[in-house]
């Protein structure tokens, strides 16, 4: 019994499981030039940090950390090269835990 | 029948669902740390001096080495990932041993930082730190809290990579079957990626 793939199914369909879906995939040069990104940073936020800037030196440092954790989700984690349906969850939780920190500074401002 | 040949069900592998939920973990532990992080960034809100005062004490020097020890095997196991997917199993392998080196280098540097930190008297429940003005007593609290929560999860991630290796080794992580991998290797950079933060916190930030 051999069973043909009705001529309406649209070709993606016919020969594409899950499985052997097509992988992007990321070059060594890409990854190394990515960590030489990350150590830079780390350069830039540890000689910011020995200037003693104040209240300035928790803004530069956290700014420099978003930079490194949004390159590392970007490139490491491979989220640029998955479909849009995980970059909104990745991203929605993220906007979720800014309501989070956004609120929580609210009520103990106002208290 | 060529019908009953063509359906394997022991081959039937949900890439995108191991993934997704993959994922969906990563968020769980994300908001573990966060809620640590959100704990310390009312308290220093608070005791701002104390904060400033305690975090001088924490080594700046091995801090930022850790930072390029994680942020270094991150990339060799994104690159490992690579070298699965292009068929090169024994450089796969090879990467990822580096990976575990470089995680017991980060695990013997903390070991030294906390070993300096207890021969000072400075551990959780000591008479040393308990004497410390407020702020400083939870700056401590939340420095071995978090950065021992962390190390545990380098812990479990070098376990992972462990299993990976030994599954590319017996040729059930292949080019074709690479959940394991990708998924051990998003663990290692979610560690990475809470380091990223827990480093300016504790110890750049004074």
């Amino acid at each position: 019994m051999d069973l043909p793939v009705p001529d309406d199914v649209p070709d993606n369909l016919k020969k594409r499981p899950m499985s052997t879906e097509k992988q992007h995939i990321s070059t060594n040069t890409s990854h190394a030039v990515v960590l030489i990104i990350l150590l830079s940073l780390t350069a830039i936020s540890v000689s910011m940090a020995e200037l003693h800037l104040g209240a300035l030196s928790v803004a530069v440092a956290l700014i420099v950390a978003s930079i490194k954790g949004t390159t590392v989700l970007t490139y490491f984690m491979h989220l640029k090269y998955e479909s849009l349906f995980f970059k909104i969850m990745v991203g929605g939780v993220f906007v979720m835990y800014l309501l989070i920190i956004i609120f929580l500074f609210f009520d103990y401002s106002f208290r | 029948m060529s019908y009953s040949k063509n359906i394997a069900p022991s081959e039937h592998h949900d890439y995108l669902g191991s993934k997704m939920g993959m994922w969906i973990f990563i968020f769980t532990e994300l908001f573990l740390f966060g809620g640590l992080f959100l704990v310390y960034a009312v308290f220093r809100s608070q005791y701002a001096t104390d904060f400033h005062k305690a975090a001088e004490e924490t080594n700046t020097f091995i801090g930022t080495l850790n930072t390029i020890v994680l942020l270094i095997s991150s990339m060799t196991v994104a690159m490992s990932i690579t070298a699965i997917q292009n068929n090169q199993k024994g450089r796969a392998i090879r990467l990822l041993l580096m990976t575990l080196l470089l995680a017991l280098v980060f695990m013997v540097n903390k070991y030294f930082e906390w070993g300096h930190k207890f021969d000072l008297k400075l551990y959780p429940g000591s008479q040393v730190l308990t004497n410390l003005p407020k702020g400083e007593l939870l700056f401590f609290g939340l420095y071995f809290m978090m950065t021992g929560l962390h190390a545990l999860h380098v812990l479990v991630g070098m376990i992972l990579l462990t299993l990976t290796i030994f599954r590319i080794k017996s040729g059930r992580v292949h080019a074709a079957n690479f959940s394991l991998i990708e998924n051990s290797g998003l663990y290692w950079h979610l560690v990475d990626l809470i380091w990223i933060f827990l480093f300016p916190m504790m110890y750049l930030i004074t």
